[in-house]
């Protein structure tokens, strides 16, 4: 009865106040609406400047000091800040899609501090190689703690989960240059643990991660990390590396077995001579392959673009919009609704949508040549017999964590040497 | 012994010049983002004109307990005795019944001002951030109440989840200076 009358009243009075506030007789003071402000930004940039110093003390502690105890300690802390304590957001790995957006939409502005936590990891890892990976990333850290049991990974198998990362990177990169959504954050496994409460889904996808990184070490670094494919190819240049030992390798193996993360390469042994032929004819076979990888890889993406394409919100809404016009759904969802109240043309949200799909058709196209090219490549340099002397850490693999410095005995040399230089000193 | 040390090997110099051309890509990519930066960082925020208070932001925020909750404009509000926000459509008596709150946590409180005046206020701690009072204050009230996302609980992810579950694409990322979108009067 009484909403009938409401009912009544408020027809007659749309667009304007319904009931204007009143004039109080009683000495009534209005109360003010709190508005807590948000972070400072100069928190924003201390994050940056912790970055920074744990930046450049991994890089001391890997290239110079050589402890692994040292690193492991510099790990917990980042586990803790950077994790626990700023709930991983914003990170590095994420970053990358903020840099993305801004990029190629001329209407967002990325924060500078997004940018700085973007690229240091990146000058850092040019110059000293994954030392991020090592002690600063707390998705990283997270997953050196449970790496219990590990066993090693064949390469065969190795270099092609590597690829369901370039994958997850070229599908971020698609995704955030047309503002479609961040997967990288919206599927961060281990985000969840930190903040202690998170997407269901996501949270079983981190469990089993961390299930996984008990036998596999750091299974999401190795195998997923979009922004691990990026520091891979930076760390194959860079400046100094990581070594075994800084004397040189006697080839005793004894290392062999201490890279939980398979980055550890033998020394090669000569090649065999009646392999040859063999071996020409299949990189000659592998070349011309290249090509037809590319076009199946580009012809793969093609199909799948359609799908990749209801990421975004407004082909999304405009797939709903046609299902209702064209009579093929009686109901209406939350979207729908709200696209009917503001007003806005359906022939516009359509233009739109249909615009968002050709841009990420066309991306996805690119992205398929850029994953068939990449199949053909790896498939190249695995049948091309590189040369070593030493045991090495691989630079692209090696994730700096400084597990394999014990295992050497020419690095328990140098280190007693030292001991009794110092001792002589005094 | 001879000198060796200002000998450079050619996989050393084809390196250098990879590194130098990676570091020259990455202070492109830097010049090209500078002009496109802010000062400050950005926080997510809610239009309440946009916003259709679905109930998404109730369920979908990462925490347990949203950050997002129902503010109060006063300025706006009719301070009615009949309020939309707060009881339910068919409530038997004008009073603070549970029975007749629209509010499933009893979040608002109702205070008797002066005839025939309520004020109605909302306990934070207990808000979950549904939207069942700013519906009910925008289907027939004034509008006055309405949903933000208070930052001293947010912990503004960088894809925040309740943005990619927002139906109506009310969700915007504003500078962290003036981070709320609140009522003003005049927007009934």
């Amino acid at each position: 009865m009484s909403s009938t009358l409401i009912l009544i009243l408020c027809g007659t009075a749309l667009g304007v106040e319904r009931f204007p506030p009143p004039d109080f007789e009683s000495g009534y003071g209005l109360p003010q609406t709190t508005v807590p402000p948000a972070r400072e930004s100069v928190y924003e940039y201390a994050d940056v400047a912790v970055l920074l110093a744990a930046l450049s003390l991994s890089s001391y502690l890997v290239i110079r000091k050589r402890s692994r105890r040292a690193i492991f300690a510099l790990m917990l802390f980042s586990l803790f800040y950077f994790g626990f304590w700023r709930k991983g957001c914003v990170c590095p790995i994420g970053a990358g899609q903020n840099i993305v957006l801004s990029v190629f939409d001329n209407g967002y502005a990325v924060p500078f501090v997004v940018v700085l936590v973007f690229l240091l990891p990146l000058v850092f890892t040019l110059f000293f190689g994954r030392t991020f990976c090592a002690a600063v990333c707390p998705l990283g850290a997270i997953q050196d703690l449970v790496v219990l049991k590990p066993i090693t990974v064949p390469l065969w198998l190795e270099s092609p989960l590597r690829l369901l990362a370039y994958l997850y990177l070229g599908a971020a990169v698609l995704l955030a240059a047309t503002g479609s959504s961040f997967i990288i954050c919206r599927y961060d496994p281990f985000v969840s643990f930190f903040r202690l409460s998170g997407n269901l889904n996501v949270v079983i996808i981190g469990a089993c991660l961390l299930v996984t990184g008990v036998f596999v070490g750091r299974p999401y670094c190795r195998f997923l990390c979009p922004y691990g494919v990026i520091l891979r190819q930076l760390s194959r240049v860079s400046k100094w590396r990581v070594t075994i030992t800084p004397d040189d390798c006697i080839n005793c193996r004894l290392c062999e077995d201490s890279c939980p993360f398979g980055a550890i390469r033998e020394s090669t042994a000569d090649w065999p001579r009646r392999d040859y032929n063999k071996s020409k004819t299949r990189l000659a076979i592998l070349i011309i392959l290249l090509p037809v990888l590319t076009l199946s890889g580009a012809l793969a993406t093609r199909a799948a673009s359609g799908w990749l394409s209801r990421a975004h919100p407004t082909v999304r809404l405009a797939d709903r919009i046609y299902l209702e016009e064209s009579g093929k759904v009686a109901d209406t969802t939350d979207a729908s609704l709200a696209f009917r109240g503001s007003g806005r043309q359906i022939d516009e949200l359509y233009t739109d949508a249909s615009n968002i799909q050709s841009k990420i058709g066309l991306g996805s196209l690119i992205l398929g040549v850029f994953i068939g090219l990449l199949i053909g490549l790896k498939l190249i340099k695995h049948s091309i017999r590189w040369h070593r002397v030493d045991y090495e850490a691989e630079r692209a693999s090696c994730l700096a964590c400084g597990r394999c410095f014990d295992y050497c005995p020419r690095e328990q040399i140098r280190l007693k040497k030292m001991e009794e230089g110092a001792k002589d000193s005094e | 012994m001879t000198e060796v040390k200002d000998s450079i090997n050619r996989r050393d110099f084809v390196k250098g010049g990879v590194r130098g051309g990676f570091l020259a890509g990455l202070g492109g990519l830097f010049g090209v983002l500078i002009g496109k930066t802010t000062k400050n960082h950005t926080v997510w925020q809610i239009d309440p004109e946009i916003c259709i208070a679905c109930g998404n932001c109730a369920t979908h925020c990462v925490l347990e307990e949203s950050a997002v909750k129902c503010v109060h404009a006063y300025a706006m509000c009719g301070y009615c005795d009949l309020c939309t926000g707060y009881l339910m459509p068919e409530a038997k008596e004008l009073d603070t019944g549970a029975e007749n709150e629209l509010c499933p946590n009893g979040a608002i409180k109702r205070t008797f001002v002066e005839d025939p005046y309520y004020e109605y206020t909302i306990d934070e701690s207990l808000c979950i951030g549904c939207g069942k009072c700013v519906k009910g204050c925008n289907a027939f009230g004034n509008g006055s109440l309405f949903l933000q996302v208070r930052h001293d609980r947010c912990l503004n992810c960088n894809e925040c989840s309740i943005a990619a579950a927002c139906p109506s694409g009310a969700y915007k990322r504003i500078s962290a200076d003036e981070p709320y979108l609140l009522k003003k009067v005049g927007h009934a």
